[in-house]
């Protein structure tokens, strides 16, 4: 039995400024909690920097940095939201994610408990998605200079050939796709924070979609763009698309997809689930003949069974996109400037 | 959502459109003021103007508190944020307001004063009672409907001895602000506002009842229909405003009948009464200083008054010389007068209040108003 | 101004008190403005408090009315394009 062997308990104490220095704590660290539960053969060389085969088409690269707070909440964790986030970026692309890093920033003080409830979520949801998390890097600030945990994670894809998605891609006459009920990730978050209490819990929709993409883009390489709605939600991302092509888009607000008690969260927070951000849906943009084969497919896909046609592309020199409301008048869906705030008025 | 769906749906919206279409006079214009704002964002956002006539006209009121709140007080309530060491409580609504030097309170939050959003004034209790050792103090907006909430606080507050807590009050009343409005001189070089009728605020009626409407549709002669929050129900008050001009009556009529009754709540009153009284003169953006159209805490409570806790300094508060909102507010001026409006002034860089306020006019003309300024929006193109 | 919205009390509950549910979700709010609240009452709620109670009654007559306003429109309609019919006879 080597003289480092832990029990393998759940970890106790708190996350001190030792464990960031770089020496006999942090190996510990790493030892236990990541590599423990991160386990893969490439991670498992031990080497800072990962060795991978090159694979044959164009290369993908996301990365992006994770401060959900609050850190756990209905239906995932800054753990599982950091690897399906970088998962979907790639995805986003077009491509089929090969491999991801994670770097943590830990606050002192932070529990190891906790940490290493993160650090299962993400080995659970790379484990689920057939995409190891290859290097890994942890710093520790000191207490008040960080909200806990900060994740940070980059992910590599490869794009196929034939495969050109981008959102300066869309064109007139196009349909606009939706791959499910939409601000289910932002309610479940903001329920949690404001103590909102939930006879069924709303859940965030955190998932990765790359296996989706790859089912969508087999069926139709053409697709013209591929986005998730997260930050911001289905309005900004169809503003970024809108403004990147110059083209404007019309929503039919009865197709688009809300459950009911998200809706009814929002009506209590006085939120617009247009706004709320989402983290297991995307939105695709095709060519009209392609809409009901993608539909089809998402439809048959456990992540899309509440996919719909949510309206179309049209020429429009303005770039904006309008909704035809279920009342029957239209309204602009303008960007979100900065975090859309809940409202008394 | 029962009580709610019913009345957002599009089919019956046709036939009350019909209906107005009909009954609108093609040889005159229908200038009706909704006072509110909640019915502003109503109205832009479920396309109602799409669905009456062109000659029938909402001319944006100033019913939104946030816009109507003097930079003054919001200067007052960043100051004590910031240099009293306050756990400063606000609604949502103003977080993003800018007062003097474009400062707001989410700019405060980031130098370091803690501000905390809150949903409703339990949870200020809530952080009084979490926090014995800080000063925690609600920065009290709104009108009526949102006055019963902070008096149950201080009631509350009162009671358990909670000597951490106090209001902020900027409470404010609206049917001194409908007859400011009506009476308003004009200034030098506006158009003076046109009003033929007011749909009047669902919620503050619930609470004050319809009958305070009375002396000003008696005295201005002008027709007063007290709306429900739902697009068909400002549809339906539409049609009841219209038919009133057209047979030249002044009344007070109700269409918000499931909630508002003459009396209102007389529980929320009492309460309200007990806790707060009028102000002698109040300033308000945009309708300057408007007399007994304000509340403060009473002497009883006056422990709990921020205003009396706390020392604030005097300021040299100070509006954008060339923002509009004092005109738009009246509804003299229409957001696009406004020289700021659009370029200097955005969403994302806002220099009035009534471009924050999801509900302020230049807010709602920025997302709507600019498509049906560039062209027709697209009709029956959805997918 | 004034975002609110009628929900179901489901609860009764103490200090003033009750439990609301809408779609699902249910909620804590104050009952402090209001006398003798019931379950099953639908209830106006605004920034956690319950403000007035909702009468199904009305609720129920204005959609009557919305729904008639229509009706005589179309009957009006109809009235005047057989007026204009018999006059080109």
């Amino acid at each position: 039995m080597s003289e480092h062997e832990r029990s393998s308990g759940p970890a106790s104490g708190t996350v001190d400024m030792t464990h960031g220095g770089g020496g006999r704590a942090m190996a510990d660290l790493i030892e236990d909690l990541f590599h423990r539960h991160l386990k893969n053969p490439v991670l498992d060389q031990g080497h800072d920097a990962a060795v991978l085969e090159m694979p044959s088409g164009r290369l993908v690269v996301s990365t992006d940095a994770h401060v959900v707070s609050p850190l756990f909440f209905p239906g995932g964790d800054i753990g599982s939201l950091s690897v399906h986030g970088t998962l979907n970026d790639v995805a986003m692309a077009g491509a089929r994610p090969l491999s991801l890093t994670a770097s943590f920033i830990l606050e002192e003080g932070f529990p190891l408990a906790d940490l290493e409830r993160i650090v299962i979520s993400m080995a659970n949801a790379a484990r689920e998605a057939r995409v190891p998390v290859v290097s890994g890097d942890t710093k520790v600030v000191e207490k008040g200079k960080g909200d806990g945990v900060f994740i940070t994670t980059t992910g590599i894809g490869v794009l196929a050939d034939g495969v050109s998605i981008s959102p300066m891609r869309a064109k007139p006459g196009q349909a606009v796709l939706i791959s499910g009920s939409i601000g289910d990730h932002g309610v479940a978050i903001l329920s949690k924070r404001e103590n909102l209490e939930f006879e069924t819990e709303i859940c965030s929709d955190s998932a990765a979609l790359h296996g989706l993409v790859g089912d969508l883009i087999e069926a139709v390489p053409g697709i013209s763009v591929l986005r998730d709605p997260t930050r911001g939600g289905l309005a900004t991302a169809l503003n970024e698309i809108a403004h990147a092509s110059g083209v404007g888009v019309v929503l039919n607000e009865e197709a688009i997809p809300v459950r009911a008690d998200v809706a009814a969260a929002c009506e209590l927070l006085g939120l617009d689930p247009l706004y709320v951000a989402n983290e297991g849906k995307l939105v695709c943009i095709c060519d009209a003949a392609d809409a009901a084969r993608l539909l089809e497919i998402m439809h048959a896909h456990p992540l899309g069974q509440q996919a719909a046609q949510i309206g179309q592309v049209i020429e429009d020199n303005d770039h904006m996109v309008v909704m035809q409301t279920g009342f029957g008048g239209a309204r602009v869906v303008d960007w979100l400037s900065g975090e859309q705030l809940p409202r008394i008025c | 959502m029962k009580y709610v769906s019913e009345f957002r749906d599009g089919s019956l919206a046709r036939k009350l459109a019909s209906a107005i279409a009909k009954e609108a006079r093609s040889d005159r214009v229908y200038h009706l003021m909704e006072f509110c704002g909640g019915h502003t964002h109503a109205i832009f956002r479920y396309g109602v103007q799409d669905l009456v006539p062109e000659n029938v006209n909402f001319v944006h009121g100033p019913g939104c508190p946030v816009c109507v709140l003097p930079v003054r007080r919001l200067d007052d309530a960043i100051e004590l944020a910031l240099h009293h060491d306050v756990i400063l409580c606000t609604y949502g609504d103003m977080m993003r307001v800018p007062g003097t030097k474009q400062k707001s309170l989410i700019k405060a939050k980031a130098e370091g004063a803690d501000i905390r959003m809150v949903y409703s004034t339990q949870d200020v209790l809530k952080i009084a009672r979490e926090n014995r050792g800080r000063e925690v103090v609600f920065f009290a907006i709104g009108f009526e409907t949102t006055t019963p909430p902070t008096a149950v606080a201080l009631l509350q507050a009162k009671a358990e001895g909670l000597t951490n807590f106090s209001v902020f009050c900027n409470h404010v009343l609206t049917p001194p602000a409908i007859t400011h409005i009506v009476r308003a001189p004009v200034e030098p070089g506006e158009t003076p506002v046109r009003i033929d009728g007011f749909l009047g605020p669902s919620h503050v009626s619930s609470i004050i009842g319809s009958e305070p409407y009375e002396p000003a549709a008696r005295d201005f002669r002008k027709p007063v229909v007290i709306a429900g929050f739902e697009p068909l129900d400002v549809m339906q008050s539409t049609l009841m405003l219209i038919r009133q001009i057209n047979e030249g009556r002044h009344e007070v009529e109700n269409q918000y009948t499931r909630v508002v009754t003459r009396e209102g709540n007389r529980k929320a009153q009492d309460i309200v009464a007990s806790v707060l009284e009028l102000r002698r003169e109040f300033e308000w953006r945009g309708l300057g200083t408007v007399p007994e159209s304000a509340l403060k805490i009473r002497e009883g409570f006056s422990e709990f008054d921020a205003e009396k806790r706390f020392t604030i300094s005097a300021k040299q508060s100070r509006e954008v010389k060339s923002c509009e909102c004092p005109a738009v507010l009246r509804g003299v001026k229409k957001p696009t007068d406004c020289k700021l409006f659009g370029t200097t002034c955005t969403p994302e860089n806002p220099v009035g209040a009534c471009m924050v306020s999801s509900e302020g006019a230049c807010a709602a003309y920025w997302t709507y108003g600019r498509k049906r300024a560039a062209g027709a929006v697209p009709r029956g193109a959805a997918a | 101004m004034c975002l609110a919205i009628p929900a179901r009390v489901v609860s009764v509950d103490a200090d003033d008190m009750a439990t609301v549910a809408l779609e699902g979700i249910r909620k804590p709010v104050s009952t402090a403005l209001l006398e003798d609240v019931t379950v099953g009452d639908y209830v106006l709620v605004h920034v956690g408090y319950a403000l007035h109670k909702l009468s199904e009654e009305e609720a129920e007559r204005t959609l009557r009315l919305m729904a008639e306003a229509g009706v005589l429109a179309d009957e009006l309609e109809e009235l005047a394009a057989d007026a204009s019919a018999e006059a080109t006879s």
